[in-house]
């Protein structure tokens, strides 16, 4: 019990990350440049929160009979983007388009509710979201700025503690980060809503997290081995904290699964997104975060890498 | 580093245990009323209710604005008598640009005009800029411009006042615990919890409830054509598509009412609405009725008439009688909104989220058994993978727990899903900081440092890489506060509060227990 059972990574690794330091770059920027074409085609699904529009969620006494359903508001002459199964058998979401007036959003609510009452009794609305397209533009306007500010005080930030070098690093992994969260949105259809703003925001910080430690470990080093070509130095800092890396992804994936497997519908997207993008930053921690560090410090970072190493690993120029 | 002095362990633990004791508020009612109880509060996502988001029409604000200007410009150039007199044409507001133009018949009488408006304009308060600007060409054109500040400021007002006015029209239907709030420059946000059909109130709340008394023009025989001028043709409230013309002068306004109730009347049984003047309003209805007898006068309400009696005597009691065919519901509405008042301006609802309360109990419980679940995998992961060293960071995420809980309550903050999420993410992260000093001390002992020596390089080297995790964290967790609405919100607030407490269990919690664990044990090497 007091001693540790295992080890995640075994110590003392000298895995040879920077060996082909370019093949982890030219993965993410395929996958990368893949998840921008999906940003404009197929595109993203929007939640209602940014396109604005109507949701309602209803519970029937038995399962739903959605021919039932579609029959009632089509005669009530509601037009639906999607009636849909929700959960389980007897509940069901509904969707609408964004009406032209915010009175008309209202209209179409009252509308639908007194369709579906009339049509199929006992029939119970479980949630109704209405959003109005002046809304709607400003919450997706706010969502941006939260992203755009948010990724730029992480720039401003590590730039002052650290290096021009690592902030250029981190922001440029970050944006590699992001646009492979979009693809993923993308791919899976989930909702693009606050939620998930918060969710990549999240995901981001966590990242940036992540690319902070390993590079408070490279200054470290490069202060402790004033002659050890940077390469190497990199590549010693990544093993070195590999294991804190891996660990403390594992607790926050190991948090972020409960949600995305009992959180309900609300909160299982946010909680997917959180996973994959777990994943993703850490292994762009690893592999992304620091050649960019390397290829950019190669000259700067370390003054006299023409210095003889002390352990005869050949220096890189 | 690994030592502490009695002071300090005792200020450490005291923080804990307050933490405890803070949480309590949110487990049961206060036992007295002198007790500062705060607590934690149930986001509507989680206990059910609607989220109303209404606009102020601002260009009614200032349609009225600009009306009310007029109406001083005919007044003031009208003089007392005949004789003097002002006379003008094209008198017409153009809202676009916040201005009223006129032309004076004779440009001769410029000085006399704009002497005469003096009232209208108004004298500004020393230093302050004049609410109304006036421009005159010698051809006798005259401008009347709002200054963006008085605009301002009639859109303050306006703002102020419907708040106030929904306030009591919901306060008045029986809602538990409303929250009713300014957002922005033109938007008023309220909370109904516990509401699942907020129809109701958007039905009380939409209605401008503007009372006015006028009388019926009879003279006026065509219904369907255009209106005279100075007579307004409006719907009869009732069966059929009745009209009526009635005369747009006011003669008594609902700001005069005093109260209004709703009962019946006693020989037939049906629903009215009970009023009473103020003593203005009792004056002023005391002399139309006495000069009117016997003509019919209409209670116009959002100009629609809701009835049309005839006044059979002078009525200086200062109050009456509504009677319009009424449900007790729409007595009861009516009599609700002629007592709060009018609206300065329509609202609109432009965004409405409602949940049922079971759909909130199912949040909940999802939001708990993730909650549970999440705490478990990773405590077990910490017990697995760092031994002893985990099992004390476990203890410090269970009190991290109590302690976020504990400023969530005295913030009287509002929990939302999203913000249950946000505890246990930051659960997931709080334990970096343990993974990270653990590393070091690891690494420090493999470097061949003795116990105590590693466990103070450990924690002293950790810190710099801990705080700038957290700082980056905590930047944009603010941006999302700022940015954010409704339930995400929630979330940043739970976050932002974790990464604090996270840094005082992580830092000086798990530090003092590692300590005490030392002085305790003595061990000759870590379990690390």
């Amino acid at each position: 019990m007091l001693r540790p059972m295992f080890r995640l990574v075994p110590d003392n690794t000298r895995i040879r990350f920077m060996k082909r330091k370019f093949a982890g770059i030219y993965v993410s920027a395929f996958l990368s440049t893949i998840s921008a074409i999906m940003f404009f085609y197929p595109g993203l699904h929007l939640g209602i929160d940014f396109s604005g529009g109507i949701i309602m969620e209803l519970r029937t006494p038995a399962a739903a009979d959605f021919g039932a359903i579609r029959g009632a508001l089509s005669q009530a002459g509601i037009a639906t983007q999607g009636v849909q199964r929700f959960g389980d058998d007897a509940q069901v979401a509904i969707r609408m388009p964004a009406q032209p007036t915010e009175a008309a959003t209202q209209q179409t609510v009252t509308k639908v509710r007194q369709a579906l009452e009339k049509e199929i009794p006992g029939i119970r609305l479980m949630r109704t979201d209405a959003v109005g397209a002046t809304v709607s533009g400003e919450l997706f306007h706010d969502g941006m700025l939260a992203l755009g500010i948010s990724l730029l005080m992480i720039l401003t930030y590590i730039w002052f503690r650290f290096e021009w070098q690592f902030a250029v690093g981190a922001v440029a992994t970050l944006v590699l980060d992001l646009t492979k969260a979009v693809g993923f949105l993308a791919l899976t259809r989930l909702e693009f809503d606050l939620v998930m703003v918060a969710a990549i925001l999240t995901v981001l910080g966590f990242s940036t997290n992540d690319k902070v430690v390993v590079y408070d470990r490279v200054r470290e080093n490069l202060r402790k081995y004033k002659t050890m070509p940077l390469r190497e130095l990199i590549e010693l800092s990544i093993n070195e904290t590999l294991n804190r890396t891996i660990g403390t992804s594992g607790t926050v994936f190991l948090a972020a699964l409960p949600l995305a497997l009992f959180g309900g519908a609300s909160i299982a997207h946010f909680a997917w997104m959180m996973l994959f993008g777990i994943v993703v930053g850490t292994s762009s921690s690893i592999f992304i975060a620091a050649t960019i560090l390397l290829v950019l410090g190669e000259n700067r970072l370390r003054r006299d890498t023409s210095a003889p190493p002390k352990d005869g690993a050949p220096a890189t120029p | 580093m690994m030592y502490f002095t009695r002071l300090k362990t005792a200020v450490i633990l005291g923080v804990c245990l307050l933490g405890v004791i803070l949480c309590i508020p949110n487990l049961m009612p206060a036992p007295a009323n002198w007790l500062p109880w705060r607590y934690v509060h149930l986001g509507l996502d989680l206990r059910g209710g609607s989220y109303l988001l209404l606009e102020v029409d601002m260009r009614t604000v200032l349609k009225d604005k600009l009306e009310s200007l007029m109406d001083g410009v005919r007044q003031s150039l009208r003089g007392t008598t005949s004789a003097n007199a002002i006379f003008y044409s094209g008198l017409a507001a153009r809202p676009d640009l916040n201005q009223v133009r006129f032309q004076l018949r004779d440009p001769a009488r410029l000085p006399d005009a704009l002497a005469a408006l003096k009232p209208v304009i108004g004298t500004p308060a020393p230093g302050a800029p004049a609410e109304v600007e006036v421009t005159s060409t010698p051809e006798g054109a005259v401008t009347l411009t709002l200054s963006p500040t008085a605009l301002r400021d009639r859109a303050t007002a306006a703002i102020q006042q419907s708040i106030e006015i929904v306030r009591r029209r919901i306060d008045a239907s029986g809602v538990v615990d409303p929250l009713i709030a300014r957002q922005g420059d033109s938007r008023i946000v309220v909370q109904l919890p516990g509401i699942e059909d907020p129809n109701r109130i958007k039905e009380l709340i939409g209605r401008t409830a503007k009372m006015t008394f006028r009388l019926v023009d009879t003279s006026v025989t065509n219904l369907d054509g255009q209106a005279p001028a100075g007579v307004d043709i409006l719907p009869l409230e009732g069966p059929g598509n009745q009209r009526i013309a009635v005369r747009r002068r006011i003669d008594v306004d609902g700001g005069d009412l005093r109260d209004a109730r709703a009962g019946t009347n006693p020989q037939t049984g049906e629903w009215v609405v009970n009023f009473s003047f103020n003593s203005v309003g009792a004056r002023r209805f005391a002399d139309i009725t006495r000069a009117n007898v016997g003509r019919p006068f209409a209670i116009v309400l959002d100009d629609k008439v809701i009835s049309a009696p005839r006044i059979n005597e002078p009525i200086t009691g200062g109050s009456g009688q509504i009677s319009g065919a009424f449900t007790a519901a729409a007595a009861n509405d009516l009599a609700v909104l002629l007592r709060a008042g009018a609206l300065p301006a329509p609202l609109t609802v432009v965004e409405e989220r409602s949940v049922g309360p079971e759909l909130g109990a199912d949040a909940i419980r999802a939001g708990a058994i993730s909650l549970i679940v999440g705490f478990l995998l990773v405590a077990a992961f910490m017990g697995i993978f760092y031994g002893l060293f985990g099992w004390i960071a476990n203890l410090a995420m269970f009190i991290n727990l109590f302690l976020m809980l504990a400023v969530l309550s005295l913030m009287e903050a509002t929990m939302t899903l999203p913000g249950m999420a946000g505890i246990l993410l930051t659960l997931g992260v709080a334990v970096d900081a343990n993974i990270l000093i653990n590393e070091r001390i690891r690494e420090e002992t493999h470097n061949g440092r003795a116990p105590l020596q590693a466990l103070e390089a450990g924690f002293s080297r950790a810190f710099n890489t801990i705080f700038d995790s957290n700082a980056t964290g905590l930047l944009s967790h603010v941006m999302l506060f700022y940015f954010g609405a409704g339930p995400v919100r929630g979330f940043a607030i739970t976050t932002t509060v974790g990464i604090i407490t996270t840094m005082f269990t992580n830092w000086l919690l798990t530090r003092l227990m590692i300590a005490k664990w030392y002085a305790w044990r003595r061990p000759r090497e870590l379990p690390v």
